[in-house]
């Protein structure tokens, strides 16, 4: 009975929990709930996800109305997997949270923290899982809004700006997209994603439509903030409070990444997008120069948090670049690296939390000798940067392969010499921190005799930090499973083999 | 293709750049906020006169009512107001907390002072 | 015990021999004896595979799936049985001498500095029991890392600067180029299985395989072929012991090495020799050789002089590989294991002068042999050995490449050869020749030279089994020679 109405419960759990916190009022009580619902829902998307692939996907109609005319949840292997990630990062993010978010937010305020954060989980949730392009953009506008909640909590009054700027480039991402949306629906009078897709080839030649996927391409890149849209990002991920950098760094640009391909594999399915509207061109060109322009600019950043959110932008570069090449072996690149690059960076955003709380600073000064008095910590930035810099037996080289292996079989060899050496670049700017951490002494201050002390976090931060280490270097040792999951993902898209 | 044809879209169009224009072009918080509204509202004018059928009513189901207008364009206008709505508050808000924060809701000020915070 | 089990407990032991030096680190003599013992069951194992290998078995071992089709694993063939019994071997006698050099230069940090060591050991043993490319790459690079917080051991400001050029140009090689051309492999054979014959034979028209030899040889970054040199000397300022083990023998033969495998298994003897992809690497190769032995000449600082000589003699297995045929690969193989003893040994001098007598210049160590005569004799056998001259081993690595190059009808490899032979007597001889009948420093103010005494002897016992090594392997080159004839056929 339960597990029929699991998709909705997907969605409704945290979003039944997100009122319940503000009731509660009490730091550590609101915590407890949002603990617990955000594991519920890594259960429930497992579940979801075990059921995809044994019994294919699941469709669910809210409130007993059929599709079209009704609002569906559905959830096939993109969908599940995505679900996983989100719910995922979601539950090992809360953890590291409460000491992190007691250390950054003002008392009195942490229970609202957790309310957002629950709500913005809810919108992102929902983002991956329904079938209706509608519904998508409320539940953008719900993870939206929350997170530009989330990123005004941080300490500095800097994150108040970067938080309005967000939202400025964000409501203008939204209402692109709804734009969209509005004149698809001109077109073909339905908004279900299924629908769109078996009536859109008939009307693919005109040029609303072809305005409609223009919209809905600007609309998403700013959301996944795909170079040069990526004005928002650097300061938003620099200034929000670490726990909130990790969690969004995983997720929120992860499923924007997700609406994206949804758009065009699944609801422009039938209509070689690619081909005929100069897509390819435009996204592969601008994902080359995420990946160097980013990721030159990250080499040169003095605040770690700034650095680490410049090579977000790069790496999306690499996923905008797996959509690009459109073929199996791309997108399963593409979506496998979503995941890989949710664990990397959550990885280093965590650890950069630990220090945070450590020494109230992320400057690269303050991390002079931090390898002697953080061990643990930068042993987990040290896994994180490797994979970043997509060393084998991490994840991240797994994506590199599976990129340049797609580059080579369409022959286009260019593009996987640039991978390669964009990936280098990652070289630079880790190795920069590393040799800092470890090879500088800690600068002569007054109680420097407890300098070479260690000094580390405490272990709810260090768990859930280690937890995706491990996964960085488990799934990168053995890939077969997700790369099966994004394959097989790659594979329902309908992409040419 | 006669002008007042389409006259609804051009509507929707001059509003959407006047918005954009302002949220560009202006160093006010506050004046940002509105434009941002104004380009919202472009596209609540776009999604209501798209359904709109020329002689068309209301849809209630009555006698003599043949031609009606598409209600569920309506309806979905209805819940990006609410989100407008949310979206305005929450940007008014912050702009209340910056002005406490820094002093001013001018851009350019506001970014004198983060880069005298940087260096 | 199964052979399986041998070939995966030869990775598992250095790795178990890190965590428990970590472990035990508070204890000096317990730590050194732990990687003593770690040292000994390690070569132990690598031994115990010999003679399923002599006797024609390819014991294998895997370790799962890391790509759908592609997994890990490890097949143990001829010239990857004598890399992993030369590099154990001498990681037994380089520990030995670890200790002494380590206690008597009063080096920090020596804890970090063994169990890097032991992980480093454990990445060579994949690299050499690799079973397909994929294994060797992960190895490779992990054999990079593992090594870099040995390079900038002293973490002053020359050595970080020495570890940005050793992992720039390492990594950047290996990534930029190398997996390169495994992927570019991968997708046009569907394999990337090491095979007799090579699987690219047939698969890919002359012009791809010229370029993917290139991208192979060039992005082996390890085997030091021009103009991807730079980072050996840089290396030099790790301490003696890893300069010797990682730098002589270890990191550098797991580049030659991997040149070796990927033109036999990869690509194919013959298939290279019927395309002649491989004829303008072979005069990169013998430019190497030729240019980084004048370099040599000039280099006043011993080590700097050792690490260039290095690079000239690690081209001769480059050269040896691209000749194609299958004396120059016996010879490649055989100068593997000639090179490696005569090299470390003259590492373990040069470490055993600075020990002693805190001296690094050529030109400062006049007459040292009257004070040090084991380590000048020493670095005499190994100079001799490099050089070629009998009755050492570097003999017989230089008398089959010379046979390779005659069989492919190139006379000027062989006048290469020639001349850079007499370019090592030019600038290895002239040190212990130096050191037995120059005079000391008669530098009145210079009182150091009466202080100076012999090595400490771990040093000594370590240097001494080096040299009798370059010594039995002039009279006794079979075990090597005959492994080697397993994988290619000698025309007779």
């Amino acid at each position: 009975m339960i597990s029929g109405h699991l998709p909705a419960l997907q969605v409704v759990l945290p979003l039944m929990a997100a009122p319940l916190c503000l009731l509660l009022r009490h730091s550590t009580a609101t915590w407890g709930l949002a603990l617990a619902t955000t594991w519920g829902s890594l259960a429930i998307a497992i579940t979801l996800l075990l059921q995809v692939l044994s019994t294919g996907p699941v469709s669910y109609e809210m409130g007993g109305w059929a599709a079209p005319w009704g609002i569906e949840y559905r959830v096939d292997m993109v969908g599940a997997f995505v679900l996983v990630i989100v719910a995922a990062l979601g539950s090992l993010v809360m953890p590291f949270a409460r000491l992190s978010v007691a250390r950054e937010v003002a008392a009195d305020r942490v229970y609202l923290f957790y309310t957002m954060y629950l709500l913005c989980l809810t919108g992102l949730l929902g983002m991956a899982i329904t079938g209706d392009v509608f519904n998508l953009f409320v539940f953008l506008e719900i993870s939206s809004l929350s997170s530009y909640v989330l990123i005004g909590f941080g300490g500095d009054r800097r994150a108040l700006t970067a938080a309005f700027r967000y939202l400025v480039m964000g409501t203008i991402g939204a209402t692109f997209y709804i734009i969209g949306v509005g004149m698809m629906y001109m077109m073909t009078g339905t908004l279900n994603m299924a629908d769109l897709a078996t009536l859109l080839p008939a009307v693919a030649g005109t040029r609303t439509i072809q305005a409609a996927l223009a919209f809905l391409t600007v609309g998403l890149s700013l959301k996944l903030a795909l170079f040069p849209l990526h004005l928002w990002l650097p300061n938003a991920y620099t200034h929000a409070p670490s726990a909130v950098t990790a969690f969004l760094a995983g997720t929120a640009t992860k499923v924007a990444v997700y609406a994206l391909i949804r758009i065009y594999f699944t609801i422009f399915g039938g209509v070689d997008v690619f081909e005929t509207f100069f897509i390819r061109e435009v996204l592969m060109g601008l994902a080359l120069v995420a990946m160097f322009a980013a990721s030159a600019v990250a080499v040169f950043q003095t605040n770690i948090k700034r650095m680490l959110a410049y090579s977000s932008i790069a790496q999306i570069g690499y996923m905008v670049l797996g959509i690009g090449f459109a073929t199996v072996t791309g997108l399963t690149g593409g979506i496998v690296h979503l995941f890989n690059h949710a664990l990397m960076k959550g990885v280093l955003f965590m650890a950069m939390g630990c220090v945070f709380w450590k020494l109230g600073s992320v400057h690269i000064r303050d991390l002079a000798g931090l390898g002697r008095r953080m061990p643990v910590t930068m042993a987990a930035f040290l896994v994180g940067g490797l994979s970043l810099i997509g060393v084998p037996l991490t994840v991240g080289f797994i994506s590199k392969w599976m990129l340049i292996q797609a580059a080579l079989e369409k022959g286009w060899w260019p593009i996987a010499v640039l991978v390669l050496i964009s990936s280098l670049l990652a070289v630079i700017y880790i190795w920069r921190v590393v040799e800092v951490a470890y090879f500088r002494p800690v600068a002569a201050e007054p109680g420097a005799e407890s300098a070479s002390k260690i000094a580390e976090a405490p272990l709810s931060m260090l768990l859930p930090m280690w937890v995706l280490a491990g996964a960085c270097l488990y799934f990168g040792i053995d890939a077969t499973r997700t790369l099966e999951v994004a394959a097989a993902a790659a594979m329902l898209l309908g992409t040419t083999p | 293709m006669e002008f007042p044809g389409l006259f609804n879209y051009w509507i929707a169009v001059v509003l959407m750049m006047t918005g954009f224009y302002i949220v560009i072009a202006q160093g006010n918080l506050i004046k940002k906020v509105v434009g941002l509204n104004i380009f919202q509202v472009s596209v609540f004018v776009f999604y209501i006169s798209m359904s709109k059928i020329k002689g068309g009513t209301a849809p209630i189901l009555d006698e003599g009512i043949e031609i009606y207008t598409n209600p569920l364009p309506h309806v979905l206008i209805l819940t990006a107001i609410v989100v407008g709505v949310a979206t305005t508050a929450l940007a008014l808000a912050l702009v209340v907390r910056i002005r406490d924060a820094y002093g001013t809701i001018e851009e350019d000020e506001i970014g004198k002072l983060e880069q005298e915070e940087e260096t | 015990m199964s052979l399986e089990a041998t070939i995966l407990l030869a990775l598992a032991v250095p790795l178990a021999g890190a965590v428990l030096i970590l472990l035990v680190g508070r204890h000096p003599n317990l730590r050194e004896a732990v990687t003593l013992a770690t040292a000994g069951t390690l070569f132990l194992l690598v031994a115990s595979l010999v003679p399923a290998v002599m006797a024609g078995g390819r014991p294998a071992a895997a370790l799962g799936e890391m790509l759908p089709g592609l997994g890990i694993a490890f097949v143990v063939e001829p010239l990857g049985m004598m890399f992993a019994a030369v590099a154990s071997f001498l990681w037994i006698v380089t520990s030995i001498y670890s200790i002494g050099y380590m206690r008597g230069h009063g080096e920090r940090n020596q804890t970090r500095f063994y169990a890097f060591f032991a992980i480093a050991l454990a990445s060579v043993m994949g690299v050499a029991f690799a079973g397909n490319m994929l294994t060797l790459f992960i190895f490779y690079e992990v054999l990079t890392i593992s090594t870099f917080p040995l390079v900038t051991h002293a973490g002053s400001e020359e050595a970080k600067r020495a570890g940005r050029v050793y992992l720039g140009i390492l990594l950047g090689t290996s990534i930029g180029l190398q997996l390169f051309a495994i992927i570019w492999t991968w997708t046009i054979t569907g394999t990337l299985d090491f095979t007799d014959g090579g699987i690219l034979e047939g698969k890919a028209t002359g012009a791809v395989t010229g370029v993917l030899l290139a991208l192979y040889i060039f992005g082996i970054g390890k085997a030091a072929l021009m103009p991807f040199h730079r980072w050996l000397p840089a290396a030099m300022v790790a301490p003696t012991p890893v300069s010797a083990l990682l730098h002589a023998v270890a990191v550098v033969k797991a580049g030659v090495f991997t040149v070796l495998k990927v033109t036999i298994y990869i690509f194919g003897v013959d298939n290279l020799a019927e395309l002649g992809s491989s004829e303008w690497l072979r005069y990169m190769a013998a430019a190497t050789i030729i240019i980084a032995s004048l370099v040599a000449m000039t280099k006043d600082n011993l080590k700097a002089r050792l690490a260039y000589s290095t690079i000239s003699q690690l081209s001769y297995i480059v050269l040896g590989a691209m000749l194609v045929n299958a004396w120059g690969i016996i010879g490649g193989g055989m100068h593997i294991a000639m090179h490696a003893f005569g090299k470390i040994t003259l590492f373990f001098c040069a470490g055993a002068i600075l020990v002693a007598s805190h001296k690094t210049e050529v030109s400062q160590m006049r007459g040292l042999g009257r004070t040090m005569p084991v380590t000048m004799a020493a670095f005499l056998i190994g100079s001799l050995s490099i050089i070629g001259l009998p009755p050492f081993g570097g003999l017989w690595g230089k008398w089959f490449l010379a046979l390779g190059a005659l069989e492919a009808d190139k006379l000027v490899m062989v006048a290469v050869l020639m001349v850079s032979s007499l370019l090592n007597v030019a600038y290895l001889l002239p040190i212990p020749f130096r050191g037995f009948f120059g005079d000391p420093p008669a530098n009145p103010g210079d009182d150091h030279g009466a202080g100076i005494k012999e090595a400490p002897w771990p040093c000594l016992v370590a240097i001494t089994v080096t040299s009798l090594g370059c010594l039995v392997l002039f009279f006794y080159p079979d075990p090597v020679y005959d492994l080697l004839k397993q994988i290619v056929t000698p025309p007779r």
